[in-house]
This record gives structure tokens, sequence and C-alpha cells, in this order.
């Protein structure tokens, strides 16, 4: 598994023998069209707001977003089609959202935002969106390995009193039906994204919540160093295929 | 962050000590009042209560979607003896390390446990019991 990753970080697989579905593949086709929809797609709100806030001046004085790194289209394409990345100071990886929240803190006088809240939501959401279509293509700053390792870990250890691992869920039994839910692969392609089960727009680590719950196991904390490390361990398994954020998923 | 390993290998460990004996399965019932066949029934189909159906199809039409990850139940009761039911219930692991069937009465190498189940097991003694006496009855082919 570990030969196999370090394979997917080198040479993504080709196209032709690629067998990774995303929730979009397995999606019926009217949630295919409301996801493509360019203006019918409800994410499609927070990354207006997303974008209103990324080019609004913070009242602390300091520049805006916009003011430091420019125009978002061309700025931040890419961006999160390679995070999480190594921040220096904190001598750690760092999910979007953190990142986000640490330009708050550090350059713009501005306090945190609260995690899942809708304003880090449509910022990140906006962001993301400058990736859409473009290929997941993890850092490879070495220093990332362990962290995916340990991601790697986690996500093949049983947990909860169901005592389930994600990988029996989304690599043994992918495709299978968990009651009337099909199981997808897994891939963190869509995120944030809109659930209609939720009502609402929600990050990765929601999702990951929701699974650790199902399994009733006690969740790691949004933007926890696990849940960093999951996401560096998902964005490797998933490297070559397009974000689509913002997704929707039943 | 948390390892399991040793957990991990803890519980495989049992398993294999326990999986020695499980050819004749948990003769003894854990309860002293027999089951009830009725309420096993109920706890089965009840997806929140027995979660059965998350996994398992079986004779029981009035529920609307069963999943397709585990053996179909209908005719169980003729392929296992109430000891072999019992000890599915009670431990899969013991029967099968690898099984994806939850631990419905043992808590011992399970990591992570949120804190609202920690110490308690998925379904009481006296529901094995019942579910174990429901399986039992399971026993036409179903075709
Ligand atoms: C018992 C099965 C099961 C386990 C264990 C499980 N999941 Fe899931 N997961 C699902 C199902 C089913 C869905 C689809 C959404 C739904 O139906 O709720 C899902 C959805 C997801 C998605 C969203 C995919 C998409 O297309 O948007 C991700 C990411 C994910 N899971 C990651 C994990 C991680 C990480 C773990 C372990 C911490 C985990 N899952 C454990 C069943 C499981
Ligand atoms: C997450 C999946 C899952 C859940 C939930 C689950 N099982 Fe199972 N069960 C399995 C699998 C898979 C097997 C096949 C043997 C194995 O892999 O251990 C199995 C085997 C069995 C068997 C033996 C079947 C045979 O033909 O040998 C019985 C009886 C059984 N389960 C009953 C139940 C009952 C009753 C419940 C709920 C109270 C339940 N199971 C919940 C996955 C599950």
């Amino acid at each position: 598994m570990r030969a196999a990753l370090a394979l997917l970080l080198l040479a993504p697989p080709a196209a032709a023998q690629d067998d990774r579905r995303t929730g979009y593949d397995d999606m019926t086709p009217e949630l295919q069209a409301m996801q493509d929809d360019p203006v019918g797609n409800p994410g499609l709100f927070w990354v207006l707001d997303g974008e209103a806030m990324y080019s609004a001046a913070p009242d602390t004085g300091a520049e805006s977003c916009a003011g430091c790194h420019g125009d978002g289209e061309t700025a931040m394409s890419g961006v999160a089609a390679r995070y999480p990345a190594w921040d220096e100071a904190l001598d750690r990886p760092v999910d979007l959202a953190g990142r986000i929240d640490l330009c708050r803190v550090r350059h713009q006088g501005l306090p945190p935002l609260e995690r899942e809240s809708d304003a880090l939501l449509s910022l990140t959401a906006y962001v993301t969106n400058q990736s859409r279509g473009l290929p997941i293509a993890p850092d490879p700053d070495p220093r990332l390995d362990g962290w995916r390792e340990q991601g790697e870990d986690l996500f093949t250890t049983r947990m909860g009193q169901l005592n389930l691992s994600c990988a029996q869920c989304h690599d043994d039994l992918a495709g299978g039906h968990l009651a009337a839910a099909l199981i997808p692969q897994g891939h963190p392609t869509g995120y944030p994204l809109y659930r209609l089960e939720w009502e609402t727009m929600g990050s990765l680590d929601r999702r990951f919540g929701n699974c650790m719950f199902g399994v009733r196991a006690e969740p790691f904390g949004a933007g926890s160093a696990e849940y960093v490390a999951l996401e560096l361990y998902l964005k490797a398994r998933a490297a070559g295929l397009a974000i689509e954020a913002p997704a929707i998923r039943p | 962050m948390p390892r399991s390993r040793m957990s991990r290998s803890a519980s495989l460990a049992l398993a294999l000590w326990a999986g020695a004996a499980s050819g004749q399965g948990l003769p003894e019932p854990l309860t002293d009042v027999p089951g009830d066949p009725a309420a096993g029934r109920e706890v089965v189909v009840t997806r929140e209560r027995g979660l059965c159906i998350l996994c398992h199809a079986g004779p029981f039409p009035e529920v609307p979607f069963t999943g397709d990850l585990a053996p179909d139940l209908t005719g169980v009761g003729a392929r296992l003896t109430v000891p072999e039911l019992r000890q599915r219930m009670v431990d899969s692991r013991v029967v099968n390390p690898a099984t994806i069937m939850p631990p419905y009465h043992a808590t011992d190498g399970l990591a992570r446990v949120g804190e609202r189940w920690q110490g308690t097991t998925i379904l009481t003694a006296q529901e094995v019991e019942d579910v174990v006496a429901y399986l039992a009855t399971l026993t036409e082919d179903g075709t």
C-alpha cells in the first residue's frame, strides 16, 4: 500500500486503466445536471459570497485577500488542487480553510473564522472553485510524506463501536449498498460541497465526522492534525482526479 | 495521533485463541429469560436498533431497502445451530477475524469508541437472546 501510494504520487494512473469513481460518477443525471448548472448549483451562493469577501478590505486597515494576492481567478488557480500544504511557522501541514484563517490572523489583523461557519465555507468554496476541472496534484514536499502515512494508518484502522475502518467501506465495499446508500470510493474532489441531506454547504471535515459518527467513533475536531493527515492521504489516493467543487451530493 | 496497532493485534490473538473453541459456538444463554423471537424480529427489522438490515437482506418484505454486504439471512436457522448463531451475534470476530459484522455483545479490542457509547454494547444480553431465538426460526429456504 505504501509503495502504491508513492507510485500514485509520481504517476497518476492513466485514465484508461483507472477504475476510480467519484461521487459525481455515481449520482443520478438530475443531480449531475444540478451540479453542472452554472447558475442553479446552490453551492455557487457560497462561491459568490466568498468572491465578495476575497476583495473586501477589512476594517482593520489591512489589505484584502486580493490586495496581497491579486485577482483570485489567476492567483488562486491550482491552490486547492495541491492543498494541504506545509506551514513553516506551525511546523505542520494545514488544510485550505486553515490557511485562510492563518492569513486572516497573520496578515489582516482579524480573528479566525469558525470552522463550518458560512463565511469560512464561502472563502474556501471561492478559492476551491478556482481549481475546478484541474487535476488533484499533491504537494511533493517530503515533510508531508509522514503525514500521509499517518493518514493511511487512520484510514485503515478499525474504530468505533461498530469496529469498521474507512478502508473497509471505501476500498473493500465501495459499490455495495449500506441499506439504500451506495458506498462511494470516498474521493475528496468536491469539497466544500452542498449536501441535500444537510440542506447546506459542508466541509470535508464535516463528512469525516459523519462517517466516524456512523461507526459510533469519537470524531476528531475540524482542522485537527488527524483530519489534515486523512485529507493528505485521500488527496494522494485521488491524485489526477479533477476538482469538482462546489459539488452536490444527495 | 492514536495508534491501535496494540489493540488490533491483541484482539487478533484473542480471536485466534477463542477460534479454537468456536466449533461449538456459545451453548450457554446469556440470560435466564428465554429469547423471544417476536422481540428479536423487531430488533432485526428496526434499522436503528439492530443495524442488521444495513448489510443483510432476509425474509422481512416490509423493509424497503436492505444492504447487500452480507449473506441473506433467509434459512440461516437451518444452516447454523443456536450456539453458532449466539457466537456470531456476541462477537463474529471469533469466527472470522476479518469480519465486517460488528461485535454486538463484546467491548474488547475496540478503538476510539464515541463517548456516548463507551462501556456499552450494541445490544443488551436479552436483545441478543431474542435475536438468536428469531434467527433460529428462519428455517425455510425462502424459495
Ligand atoms: C460503514 C461504512 C463507512 C465507513 C466505515 C466510512 N464511510 Fe465514508 N461514506 C460512507 C457512505 C455510505 C458515504 C456516502 C454518503 C452517505 O450515504 O452518507 C460516505 C461518504 C464519504 C465521503 C464523501 C465522498 C463524496 O463523493 O463526496 C468521504 C470523503 C468519506 N466517506 C470518507 C471516509 C473516511 C475518511 C472514513 C473513516 C474515518 C469513512 N469514510 C468511513 C460509508 C462509510
Ligand atoms: C456491517 C455489516 C453487518 C451488520 C451490521 C450485521 N452483519 Fe451479520 N454478517 C455480516 C457478514 C459480512 C457476514 C458473513 C460472515 C463474516 O464475514 O463474518 C455476516 C454473517 C452473519 C450470520 C451468519 C450467516 C450465515 O449464513 O452463515 C448471521 C446469523 C448474522 N450475520 C446475523 C446478523 C444480525 C442478526 C445482525 C444485526 C443484529 C447482523 N448480522 C448485522 C455483516 C454484518
